[in-house]
Formats: C-alpha cells, sequence, structure tokens
C-alpha cells in the first residue's frame, strides 16, 4: 500500500494560500506610501511638463509680472509670488521658533505631570484647528486687530498670515521639540544638577546643546508646514502680487496662486499647466525639507 | 517651659547665591511659561469670540436645513451631509492601507535600506502640502481615472492625504503590544498572520481606533484638496435624507461652504459665517476630544 501523503500539522492547503495572499496584500499596503509619493511626482509632472518646452525657466523664476490672463502676451513671472511665500514663512518661523521651543522645554522640563498632560491636550486641540478656520480668523479677527493696534490700512498682509502659521506650526514644533528633549539621558539632567546648576543653567548650557539635532528637525517641520500651507494664507495675506517692502504690505504665496486660479482655467491651457508647474516646485521645495528633517534625526540616532 | 530654649537655627542657611540662584530659576520658569500660555490664552479667547458671534444662529434647524437665498439664509444641511460623506468613504479606503500597512512596518519589516526608504516615504508623503494633493487628485482622479469631480474622486484624494497619518498612529499602537505576547503566540506553533490576527491586532485595536478617530477631524478641516476634485459652491438636496448624495455626485462640503460664504458672497449676514465656522470648528473639536478621552480611558486600563 503507498504511503499516504502526509497531512500538514491539521491545515488545509487553502488556508495557506489563504495566508500567502494576506501576506502578500500586507506587502503591498506596505509600499504604498512610495507607491503614492511616485504616483503624485508623476501626475503632477505629468500635467505641468508641456509648458516646460514653451517657458523660459529663468524668466518665470526671475521676473515679477504675473498676467496670467492677459490676452496678448500671457505673463508668467513667479518672482514676487516665491519673496512673498518666503517672506511669510521668514516671519512665521521666526514668531514661532521662540515660542513653540520655549512651550516644548517647558512641557518637558518645567511641570508636573498633570500640568504636562493638560498642556499637550491643549496644543493637540490647536494643532487640530482646520486651515480655513485660521483663515476666517485671520479674515474678520486679525484684521481688524491689526488695523487698529498697527494703525494700517490692511489689515491682511505679511504680519497677519505668518501670525496665523506660526499658530498653526508651533504645534508641530512643540510635540517634536519635547520629542527631542525626552531623548536626551537622564544622566546628563543629574549631573548638571548635582554640579549645582540652575535649571535655565541646565536647559541652556546643556539641553539645548545636546538635543540640538532633534530640534532643528523639529523647526524644519514645523516650517514645511507653513511653506505648504494654503487656505489660510490664500484668506489672510490679501492676495495681491507684490515684493512686500516692510510687514503691512499684501503679498501672495505659491499655494494661494493655485488655490485662486486653477478653478478658472481650463484644463490643458497654459495657465493651467504652469499652475502645475508651481506645484512642482512647492513639492521640490517640502520634500528637500523634510528629508533633511529626516537626514538630521537619523544623525542623532547613529550617535 | 515659658522661658523657651533658642531653636537650633536651620541647617542649611539660604546665602545670597543661593537666593539668586532660586530668583533666576523662577524666572526661566515663568519665561517659559508664558510662552506656552501665548499659544493657549489666544485659543480661548478666540473660539470664545467665534461662538459669541455665532450664537443668534446657531440651532438644531441651522444644521438640518438647506442654505437658500443665494447662501445668505437657511442652515448648512447639504454642506454638513457632504463633509460626512467625504470623511467616511475616505476612512474606509485610508483605514485598512493604513493599518496594513503599518503591520508590514511593525511586524513584517526587518531594518535595512529598503524599510528606511518606506519610512521616509512616510513622512515626506505627510509632508506634501495641501494643494500639491489637490493637483495630484485633479491629474490622477478626475482626469486619468475619468472619475470626473465627485465625490468618490475627492474622498481618494483626501484618503491619499490621511494615509501617512493613519500609518504613524497605528505604528505606534502595534508597537505598544510587549514582543513577548507575541513570542508566546510563536511558540505553541502560530504562523505570522495568526499572531497578528489573534494577538497584536486585539491588543493594539483601541490604540488604532484612537488614531483614526484623530483623523476624522483632520479630513474634515481640509478644504484645499476638495476644492478642485468634487466639492462645489452649492448644491440643492432633499433635506433630512441621509443618502441623498451618490459617490459620483459632486457635493457641498462644510470647510469649502466657510470659504465660499466668508470670500465670495457678498451681503451674508454677519453670523453666517461665524455659525459654520463654529459648527466646523466644534464637530472638529469634538471628535478630537472623543479621541483623547478614549486614550486616556484605554491608558488607564491597561493590562501590561
Amino acid at each position: 500500500m503507498p504511503p499516504t501523503k502526509p497531512k500538514r500539522a491539521q491545515r488545509s492547503e487553502a488556508a495557506l494560500l489563504g495566508e500567502k495572499c494576506i501576506e502578500g496584500i500586507i506587502r503591498l499596503c506596505g509600499i504604498s506610501a512610495i507607491i503614492f509619493v511616485f504616483a503624485i511626482f508623476f501626475f503632477v509632472f505629468r500635467e505641468g511638463a508641456p509648458i516646460l518646452g514653451k517657458l523660459d525657466l529663468g524668466k518665470f523664476f526671475f521676473t515679477q509680472t504675473w498676467y496670467p490672463t492677459s490676452l496678448g502676451t500671457p505673463r508668467y513671472g513667479v518672482g514676487a509670488i516665491i519673496i512673498g511665500t518666503l517672506s511669510v514663512t521668514a516671519l512665521a518661523t521666526a514668531i514661532a521658533v521662540p515660542f513653540g521651543l520655549g512651550a516644548a522645554i517647558f512641557v518637558s522640563e518645567f511641570c508636573g505631570n498633570k500640568m504636562k498632560e493638560a498642556l499637550k491636550i491643549t496644543i493637540e486641540l490647536l494643532a487640530a484647528i482646520p486651515s480655513v478656520v485660521w483663515g476666517f480668523i485671520g479674515l474678520t479677527v486679525m484684521n481688524v486687530i491689526i488695523q487698529k493696534v498697527f494703525r494700517v490700512q490692511i489689515g491682511l498682509n505679511v504680519l497677519n498670515a505668518a501670525i496665523l502659521l506660526a499658530l498653526m506650526s508651533v504645534p508641530i514644533m512643540v510635540s517634536i521639540g519635547e520629542d527631542a528633549l525626552k531623548a536626551v539621558p537622564d544622566s546628563y539632567r543629574e549631573a548638571a544638577l548635582a554640579l549645582g546648576c540652575t535649571r535655565w543653567q541646565l536647559v541652556w548650557r546643556v539641553l539645548l546643546p545636546a538635543a540640538k539635532n532633534g530640534l532643528l528637525a523639529a523647526v524644519l517641520l514645523g516650517v514645511g508646514r507653513a511653506v505648504g500651507e494654503t487656505m489660510a494664507v490664500l484668506m489672510a495675506t490679501g492676495h495681491s502680487v507684490n515684493i512686500p517692502h516692510s510687514i503691512f504690505d499684501s503679498v501672495r504665496t505659491l499655494t494661494a496662486t493655485i488655490a485662486a486660479e486653477l478653478g478658472e482655467t481650463a484644463a490643458g491651457s497654459d495657465h493651467y499647466r504652469v499652475l502645475f508647474l508651481i506645484g512642482i516646485l512647492l513639492f521640490s521645495i517640502t520634500f528637500v525639507v523634510n528629508l533633511t528633517a529626516d537626514l538630521v534625526v537619523k544623525g542623532i540616532r547613529k550617535k | 517651659m515659658t522661658a523657651a530654649t533658642p531653636q537650633p537655627k536651620a541647617m542649611f542657611v539660604k546665602t545670597n547665591f543661593v537666593r539668586k540662584k532660586q530668583r533666576s530659576e523662577l524666572i526661566a520658569k515663568c519665561i517659559f511659561g508664558a510662552m506656552s500660555l501665548a499659544m493657549i490664552v489666544p485659543l480661548i479667547l478666540i473660539i470664545g469670540y467665534l461662538v459669541i458671534k455665532a450664537w443668534p444662529l446657531l440651532s438644531w434647524d441651522f444644521l438640518t436645513t438647506n442654505p437658500i437665498g443665494g447662501m445668505r439664509k437657511g442652515g448648512i444641511w447639504s454642506a454638513l451631509l457632504g463633509t460626512i460623506y467625504l470623511v467616511v468613504i475616505s476612512l474606509c479606503v485610508a483605514a485598512p492601507i493604513g493599518v496594513l500597512a503599518a503591520v508590514y512596518l511593525n511586524e513584517y519589516a526587518t531594518e535595512n535600506w529598503f524599510t528606511r526608504i518606506i519610512n521616509l516615504a512616510v513622512v515626506n508623503l505627510a509632508g506634501v502640502p495641501s494643494i500639491v494633493h489637490a493637483l495630484f487628485g485633479l491629474g490622477a482622479f478626475v482626469l486619468f481615472a475619468r472619475l470626473d469631480r465627485s465625490i468618490l474622486a475627492a474622498s481618494l484624494t483626501l484618503a491619499i492625504m490621511t494615509l501617512p497619518v493613519i500609518i504613524a498612529s497605528a505604528k505606534e499602537a502595534l508597537a505598544s503590544v510587549p514582543v513577548s505576547f507575541r513570542e508566546a503566540c510563536w511558540n505553541v506553533g502560530a504562523t505570522r498572520w495568526q499572531t497578528i490576527r489573534g494577538i497584536v491586532l486585539p491588543n493594539s485595536i483601541s490604540g488604532i481606533l484612537t488614531g483614526v478617530i484623530l483623523q476624522v477631524s483632520r479630513t474634515a478641516g481640509e478644504t484645499a484638496p476638495i476644492m478642485f476634485t468634487g466639492a462645489v459652491f452649492y448644491r440643492n438636496i432633499p433635506e433630512g435624507n441621509l443618502f441623498a448624495y451618490s459617490i459620483k455626485d459632486q457635493c457641498m462640503a462644510l470647510s469649502m461652504h466657510l470659504y465660499t460664504v466668508a470670500t465670495q458672497v457678498t451681503n451674508a449676514p454677519e453670523a453666517l459665517p461665524y455659525a459654520i465656522a463654529v459648527v466646523l470648528l466644534g464637530a472638529v473639536l469634538l471628535v478630537n476630544a472623543t479621541a483623547i478621552v478614549f486614550r486616556v480611558i484605554l491608558r488607564s486600563r491597561k493590562k501590561w
């Protein structure tokens, strides 16, 4: 009598096959993030690329006349818009960094457990406010406040948008900055306190140097968020193509330009493709910022 | 007894140096505390201001009637329902993919260059500006996949946008299940998938759910990605019918409605945009608070 095929651990072939399939699906989902990043680049590039042949890139980046709908000769110069974006982002960062890192230090070093929980929850709620609500706050509340406090004609300007962006990027700085401070070994703190340092000296001389990479990454991610923010700046900057001479000038940003004009262009027109080109530019900027932040963080782990 | 013996003086005497030290410590604490407060106080003031301005319009009818009269009167029913549709559909797409991706990263992937690239992709996907997601949605779903501007296209765009955050939070929840649980399961002869299904997922499901709930609030507030992929300024739907939209329709959304009323509609009653903002903010914060309460309860109940 021929020996019967041995049964494999009481499990049917079908179950094994099923498990193989499930593992396959899990692996596919695992690489989904890579697929989507490439897909985003591919599809945005696919819509924007045809204009590259027609457009003088030097003119595109360095001239400041943005007349996309002018009948005879539409001109696409994003110089002023790039400077607008930079000015808003820079001011927002300048406001957000001290507050964000200060709050991170306070949460991590100076307060008790209960207060820490309460502060972290509040910061989480702050992060949850939708950007369109921030924009609305800029349009109504901040607009009036800035007009009254600084006695200027227009309250929708660089300062307004920068304050909103600062409030929006502070939560991310706090949570990542706090992680960075938490990663500093407690023995550092104990050594410093045993030598008779005050907490202030501890923070300034020990923690900040030890956690500087993590804090830098926190700032970079905050900046990344500020560059990519759309609705709040669309509503609060005043939306005029303009190289700002003071923080009370209205400007326009790259993101807001796309949001405001894409709805009015015909698919496939030059104007439409230029807006996608701006999208590629934005994608590249945030990609570089995020990559740098990631490398900086990886740098700490290696140490 | 009355002639009290002089008490021995405290063993440590505060010198000027110590006093100075304590003072500087107090000052540092106050400065950092003030910086934290500087973020929280405006938050409370602003929310309070919005609620006060919106108060006259807030009522149940406001939620359940359609906007009428060129969006100057009536309620926000069609926008509210549209937002619910977008959130639910995008979560149905993003949550399974995100959780499975987290399972892969936490249970299958080994520490190598490929895993590093995946993690890098997740971080970068999270950093892509929302307006670029909108361009992608328009290029890929609306034009390339020929879904036209529809709830489906907008939801898919939102799903890709929320994916990285779901992956990150699910990964954290999975990582909090102790390795010994898995080892015990493998030792009785379970396969990887059986371990995941029987031990890892049940023990981390609450953490995963918290992350997903938090995503609901983010999705509900997004405006830019849906502007060109499925949301419209105005659409009338039957009131009181929860299934009034089909996924091929275009829809209104709360966030978009707020933008429209605040910037494009002239002569709208003053309280109207405030009321929309308060409803949107209220929904978002309510969902967030639920997730936070959920998490606090979970932490106190943790068995290991």
